[in-house]
């Protein structure tokens, strides 16, 4: 009956924080923009939330806000959870980032921690995941499987973190392929299964016959393996809504980092830095591989393990789309420049929104 | 290809036209009620779910249709028996089934769905372009147009249409006439809880078939939207629910296509500025306007014994 009721209660977005005061060190809360159910991004921080319980048990205490959307509501999520004495929020999408920082700013001894975003304070520390070092294996395996050349990206928002994502995707396929093309679909959002389901539509008709996301849904996958067609999982492994169609997936593990700033903060030893790992650190993970002939399997796990090596997918020669030249032979771009990216690689069928 | 994109839009419009639809025969009747979206996504987990226990899509599509009802009869007591404020029971209904159908369908996330089988009727479906757009359907589709037809006709060219008008737009004088005008309330919002159940079960026995939290995401909004737009007339809620599922897929074709170059932005802002447009060229039509609209719409009704 207890569980029933606090599950009814978060199923209604108020969670009763703070409400048990028990013995624990630490009490760690996280903001999610979509549902705990989205079996994409805010599934899988919840799934790190679940992996802190698990790893700390009594000595942690979580708390979490699930579909809190972003802007204005958000800060009074945020501003919520400071004041319930929470020691440590992790605010975990890209909109929450002035919010957070304007609640950072009251609460000078509570921790905050944005994820995907690029201000930080004395107590706002930044994480994100190099996912574009996935996308690029992605886009490698969908030259070699693909009949037609022609893929199709189902993305959100053209933020830095999306358009890194794409050119990643393209710059692999063209290792593979250089006459490949690649067909964008903006959605305009992050989660709705429909529109996304449609976006799949769209792109497959048209000649896609590898569909790739970013946006976090299983709609578009699904698509896909009515169709026949082949794509990739987004966030977390779905092989079970594809199991013909899907070849590998980008999985997000939040897990590690997260116990490992949580202990920092029981150790005082936590500093506000900006962490942004990637498939070497084990903070990215290729779902198995399926589907997929062995030469192209022993491809993709090649290019993992030489990215894993320290080699960085935006090394050049990277032509822009307007023919400049935005990286010489050999040269790797900097984290700034991948975290800010606004232009597309050479070869995209499309115009970036602006 | 225009064979493709017709098939995609009409995925899209279905479920707008049934809630839609549902919708329309409650406002009537003079009930104002917001839950439509609560109601669909608890017809969308019931109706996953049911089928996923079951393994009979039918099964769920009735069980989603009686989740609905059920909503609905919550509702129907609260606002029609204890008068309560229709606008805020309403959106109180919304953010129950939206809470209510995550706790339920807690047990199916990341579980794959079944799909409604498509009707393959033989001869019919093997008809180049109509066969695919017309004959290959699923059935929810059909019960979509269906239920358009007998809305129409009831409301128009029966009794029980004339009594329901009657209802919505002076329930005193109804009421004076000696019919219930709580029962018919009662009734017809009944019958918008099992559209908007229904709806529901399309998303996650169609559309996309499987549970996710939200999976409606605003369609119940724009159903109830589409019914201002329609100025109540049900033909007229087929023509918004094409027009807005025709113009959101065009803007994914669009993107998709090579020569075709608008920004994403306007494209995807496409179907609300229609929707304004043509608001604006309802309104210019005053007295049409008036005859149309249930004057009752929103008003609580007390019967003086």
């Amino acid at each position: 009956m207890k569980s029933l009721l606090k599950a009814t209660v978060a199923a209604f977005a108020f969670v009763a924080a703070g409400s048990a005061a028990n013995a624990a060190d630490v009490k760690a809360c996280y903001i999610y923009v979509g549902p705990i159910g989205d079996f994409g991004w805010s599934y899988q921080h919840d799934q790190g939330r679940l992996a802190v319980e698990e790893y700390f048990g009594d000595k942690v205490e979580t708390a979490y806000l699930e579909s809190v959307p972003e802007g204005p509501d958000a800060e009074r999520a945020i501003e919520r959870f400071a004041r319930e004495g929470c020691n440590i929020i992790f605010t975990t999408s890209f909109g929450y980032m002035n919010q957070t920082l304007k609640v950072a700013k009251k609460f000078p001894d509570v921790k905050f921690e944005h994820a995907t975003g690029y201000k930080t304070a004395d107590n706002v520390a930044t994480y994100n995941s190099k996912f574009h070092q996935g996308r690029y294996i992605i886009g490698q395996i969908a030259a070699k499987q693909s009949k037609t050349g022609v893929a199709g990206y189902i993305a959100s928002f053209p933020i830095p973190e999306v358009v890194a994502g794409i050119n990643a995707f393209l710059l692999g396929a063209q290792s593979v392929n250089p006459d490949f093309k690649l067909k964008v679909v903006w959605v305009n959002t992050w989660f709705d299964p429909g529109k996304e389901a449609d976006a799949a539509k769209a792109l497959i008709d048209q000649g896609a016959d590898i569909i790739t996301q970013h946006t976090d849904s299983t709609a578009p996958l699904q698509v896909a393996q009515e169709r026949g067609v082949h794509g990739f999982g987004q966030a977390s492994d779905m092989i079970n809504f594809a199991k013909d169609a899907q070849y590998t997936a980008i999985i997000d593990e939040w897990g590690p980092y997260y116990i490992e700033r949580i202990q920092e903060v029981m150790d005082g030893t936590w500093k506000s830095e900006s962490t942004w790992d990637g498939l070497a650190e084990g903070h990215v993970v290729m779902a198995p591989y399926t589907n997929l002939p062995d030469d192209v399997v022993e491809m993709a796990i090649g290019t993992e393990e030489k990215i894993k090596g320290g080699w960085e997918p935006f090394t050049g020669p990277i032509t822009k789309q307007d023919g400049s030249v935005a990286a010489e032979e050999g040269v790797t771009l900097d984290d700034g420049a991948i975290l800010g990216m606004n232009w597309y690689v050479q070869g995209v069928d499309d115009k970036l929104p602006q | 290809m225009f064979e493709a994109v017709l098939l995609t839009v009409i995925t899209a419009a279905t479920p707008l036209l049934i809630a839609a639809v549902g919708e329309l025969v409650v406002e009537r009747s003079g009930v104002l009620n917001l839950g439509v979206e609560g109601m669909m996504i608890m017809g969308a987990v019931v109706g996953f779910a049911v089928a996923n226990q079951t393994g009979s899509g039918t099964l769920g599509v009735f069980a989603a249709v009686g989740a609905g009802m059920a909503m609905a009869a919550l509702f129907g007591f609260l606002v029609l028996i204890l008068v309560a404020n229709q606008v805020a029971t309403g959106l109180a209904l919304t953010i129950l089934g939206t809470g209510f159908s995550g706790l339920i369908g807690e047990a199916f996330i990341g579980v794959p769905g079944l799909k409604i089988p498509s009707l393959y009727i033989p001869g019919l479906s093997d008809i180049p372009f109509i066969g695919p757009v017309l004959f290959q359907q699923d059935a929810i589709v059909y019960v979509g147009f269906l239920l358009v037809a007998v809305v129409a006709y009831t409301l128009f060219r029966t009794r029980l249409g004339l009594v329901l008008r009657a209802v919505g737009d002076n329930h005193n004088s109804a009421h004076a006439l000696g019919y219930s005008v709580i029962r018919v309330r009662f009734l017809a919002v009944l019958f918008g809880g099992a559209c908007a159940g229904l709806a529901g079960s399309y998303m996650s026995l169609a559309y996309t078939p499987q549970w996710v939290e939200n999976m409606t995401a605003g369609r119940g909004w724009i159903a109830l939207a589409l019914v201002v737009f329609s100025s109540w007339l049900p033909l007229r809620v087929v023509a918004g629910a094409y027009l807005f599922g025709a113009v959101s897929v065009l803007n994914l074709h669009a993107q998709a296509h090579e020569q075709v170059n608008i920004p994403s932005q306007l494209l995807s802002s496409l179907p609300y500025l229609a929707t304004i447009l043509v608001l604006v060229l309802i309104s210019a039509n005053r007295r049409l306007t008036l005859v149309n609209t249930p004057a009752c719409l929103g008003k609580p009704f007390v019967p003086d014994r």
